[in-house]
């Protein structure tokens, strides 16, 4: 069935596929056809690949803005449920560890990105205004589930169980980081937890999400793959790989797209010129959704949906979450050079997944209270003092370290350039920073 | 196919391997098998890359073989078989996206299953530049061990065919003898790509397989049929001389045989070696051999600038200064890249080599 009728009827995208396949019993081709009043001139050519219908209008398919694909909700902006069918009736439990794990990560944020510009650590990046993009599918995930992220997660890291003195220990790059020290801050990674170690090219951690999904397909049916990009890395080659070896080989893999307006000081709308990235996902032949990315139950639900399905029909799922990027894009950027007062208050106070989330429970689900809120941010605030002081005092690894895993074991080159290392240090010692270290 | 046309099927494709063997630039010379590893066959290359797959497939469940056009057997006919043997979901075709197979192949790496991806030429994998050299050589070091992709391996054929021009005739062994973190191999025979192919499969960093194309069919050995792997990292002395050190690897080394031969009969003895691995590279065995014969003349198909015998003369005018006769001669395509009509005078050809062994026997 040509794409024609679907914009002609406003169709969502996300029936595309089910269509082709006769899935959800929408009416057939030469049905619609006779209603639109254009003719097919064949019962369909055999192009390999999808079936056609032909037709004798000259006409040009317009991707009408008008009919973008819709945002998915369940909380308005006060935190009160839209559609009670969509009340994912989540426990008190999960509810406050949800609340608390965002606060944490706010709280984390400030004082971290405070430790940067006193010079305590190199680099930061915050994670305002995306809270629910995390947590909401964090949640909604099992733990052996497989997470590929960009940057920009750490709320999911947070969920998992990464402690404060973890997150604290690879930012300050000391002896306790397991990658001693080896990547700049902000690159997490826990085998315990199953999140796979950032790394800074963007769009890189796409078809590698596909190519695990694909694995633990076979070795480890049941578990699937989530994997994070933002708006921008949506752009990159490594994207469009992603999605179609996902949607070709039939992995369970839950693409997760984080549209938070900016990359770097770039808007949305000079990094696409289409309907954002969801409108791409039907291109492949993926299932798609968009949701409101800053609404947690949303999040959740969605997330939740795209796992279930993922897994049971074998497929990639595309999700566009709508959400901003309060804070600047890191701690070597000052938004307040591309972008208005007006519109980061808009989204820092109005439009807050924080705020709209703590309304929820305070006033919907009666869980949680002002005073209990203070509590929590006092609390959170001295274990993340108490936790960074600790960090900042830990030792840096030995120079020595410069030399492993880059191979499981240090080849001969290797084993030569790491004794003349430590020949010559030794013997400049005062040139180098030592004392900060462990022994060479 | 009827009986005629089968027959003159047969006499053009005899006609036309005779033309490409006339018009070879080197004569392949089988190796003797190693007598310690049982029975063999008589394989040519792209036979016992097949080989080696099919065996890694029969012992490792997790094993999986990917690409552009694997499902069918290849482009070069190195995966015919597998497929049917082992099923659709172990080896299959990718979209055409060597970023996408490259990536693809890492991801299920780190999942913990063998990935084996196929390069369709190394011509393209600079797409997949990125991915190998960003992401899989680094792997392991960013994430302090927590994660890694030893359990990639990346084959694609590479090197000269005689007509292959620009874009079917190069080997990128220079780009990622500077990418660290990688293992890249070349082997030069069947006995060697089997057991080659093994190792790197098995060995737990990112391998690069370079297959020189020439060779997949017109390199013909008795291969051992059994499970066997050789050693990476660990160049070969072919022939042992005691005037020049000749080296090279690939197509090059049979080369090198040829202007072996001819130089010994102006007197001049060569000792003749394989690096096998660009990296990690062996150059224990190199500096002995050139601290030994005082002479060398290092050799590549791929242009001279920046080539990886740059990397081999630095290495071994330190560590011989005081042994060496004569300068460290490079023997390589010029800085061009690879033509069609004019390959035989871009080419490292023996005539070049031989030219060269007399330079520095003369100096």
């Amino acid at each position: 069935m040509s794409m024609r009728h679907f914009i002609k009827f406003g169709k969502p995208y996300l029936h595309t596929r089910s269509l082709l396949r006769g899935k959800y019993g929408l009416q057939t081709c030469t049905h619609v056809a006779k209603s639109t009043g254009v003719q097919p001139t064949s019962d369909g050519n055999n192009f390999i690949g999808i079936p056609h219908n032909c037709v004798t209008k000259l006409e040009f398919l317009e991707p009408k803005m008008e009919n973008t694909i819709p945002v998915y909700q369940v909380l308005d902006s006060d935190g009160k449920i839209i559609d009670e069918t969509q009340d994912p009736k989540l426990s008190d439990e999960i509810l406050l560890k949800m609340y608390k794990d965002m606060k944490m990560l706010n709280i984390m944020d400030g004082i971290m990105y405070s430790a940067q510009r006193q010079g305590r650590i190199s680099f930061y990046m915050t994670n305002y205004g995306e809270e629910a993009t995390h947590i909401g599918s964090a949640a909604a995930l099992e733990m052996r589930d497989l997470v590929f992220a960009q940057y920009r997660e750490a709320g999911v890291l947070m969920w998992r169980g990464f402690r404060l003195d973890q997150f604290m220990d690879q930012c300050y790059a000391n002896i306790n980081d397991p990658a001693s020290g080896k990547q700049m801050p902000v690159h997490y990674g826990s085998k315990d937890l199953n999140f796979v170690t950032i790394s800074s090219p963007l769009a890189t951690q796409m078809p590698q999400a596909a190519g695990a999904a694909y694995a633990l397909k076979r070795t480890n049916p049941g578990t699937c793959v989530i994997c994070y990009f933002g708006e921008g890395a949506a752009s990159e080659g490594d994207a469009h790989a992603a999605f179609n070896f996902a949607a070709t080989l039939d992995a369970p893999c839950i693409f997760f797209c984080r549209n938070n307006g900016y990359a770097i000081s770039t808007p949305a709308h000079e990094q696409y010129r289409g309907d954002g990235i969801a409108s791409r996902g039907s291109g492949y032949g993926m299932l798609t959704i968009r949701v409101d990315g800053n609404d947690t139950l949303a999040v959740y639900n969605a997330t939740r949906k795209a796992r279930q399905i993922a897994l049971e029909e074998s497929r990639p799922v595309l999700i566009e979450a709508m959400t901003y990027r309060v804070g600047d894009h890191s701690t070597s950027d000052d938004s307040s050079t591309y972008r208005t007062t007006g519109e980061l208050e808009y989204w820092t106070k109005t439009n807050n997944p924080v705020t709209r989330f703590e309304r929820y429970i305070t006033n919907q689900r009666n869980c949680w209270s002002a005073e209990e809120d203070e509590k929590l941010s006092k609390d959170c605030s001295k274990q993340v003092i108490e936790a960074f002081t600790a960090a900042e005092k830990r030792l840096k690894p030995s120079p020595s370290l410069v030399f492993t895993d880059v191979y499981d074991e240090l080849p001969v080159n290797l084993k030569e350039q790491q004794k003349q290392m430590r020949e010559h240090v030794s013997a400049h010692s005062q040139h180098y920073p030592l004392k900060r270290h462990e022994p060479l | 196919m009827s009986l005629l046309r089968q027959s003159r099927n047969i006499l053009s494709n005899l006609r036309a391997k005779s033309l490409a063997k006339r018009l070879m630039h080197f004569k392949f010379e089988p190796d003797n098998p190693p007598t310690n590893l049982g029975p063999t066959e008589n394989m040519n290359y792209l036979k016992a890359l097949t080989n080696a797959m099919d065996i890694s497939l029969e012992n490792d469940p997790t094993a999986i073989i990917f690409g552009e056009d694997v499902a069918f057997g290849g482009v070069f006919r190195c995966t015919v078989g597998l497929r049917e043997k082992y099923g659709n979901d172990r080896v299959f075709n990718t979209p055409l996206c060597e970023q996408g197979i490259v990536g693809f192949g890492i991801g299920a790496a780190v999942a913990g299953s063998t990935a084996i991806a196929e390069i369709q030429f190394a011509d393209y994998i600079l797409p997949a530049f990125d991915q190998i050299v960003n992401e899989a050589a680094k792997y392991r070091y960013r994430s302090g061990g927590l994660f890694e992709c030893g359990k990639l391996t990346i084959r694609t054929p590479c090197g000269a065919v005689g007509h292959g021009a620009l874009y079917h005739s190069q080997t990128p062994e220079a780009y990622f003898a500077h990418s660290t973190g990688l293992k890249v191999v070349i082997p030069r025979s069947p006995i060697q790509a089997k057991g080659l192919l093994l190792a790197c499969i098995r060995d737990d960093n990112p391998c690069i397989f370079l297959e020189p194309k020439i060779l997949y069919r017109a390199a013909e050995e008795e291969v051992p049929v059994g499970d066997y792997t050789l050693p990476l990292s660990q160049a070969e002395v072919l022939r042992e001389g005691s005037d020049v050190t000749l080296i090279g690897y690939g197509t090059q080394i049979h080369v090198l045989k040829e202007v072996a031969e001819l130089a010994a009969k102006d007197g001049i003895s060569c000792e003749v070696i394989d690096l096998v691995t660009i990296l990690p590279w062996d150059a224990d065995t190199v500096c002995t051999s050139v601290s030994k014969t005082g002479r060398c003349v290092i050799t590549h198909e791929s242009p001279v600038t920046g080539g990886f015998a740059g990397e081999v003369a630095a290495t071994i005018q330190k560590e011989c200064f005081l042994n060496l006769e004569a300068p460290v001669e490079r023997v390589c395509g010029y800085d061009t890249p690879f033509p069609h009509v004019l390959e035989p005078f871009f080419m490292p050809d023996k005539w070049r080599c031989l030219q060269a062994v007399k330079n520095v026997v003369n100096y």
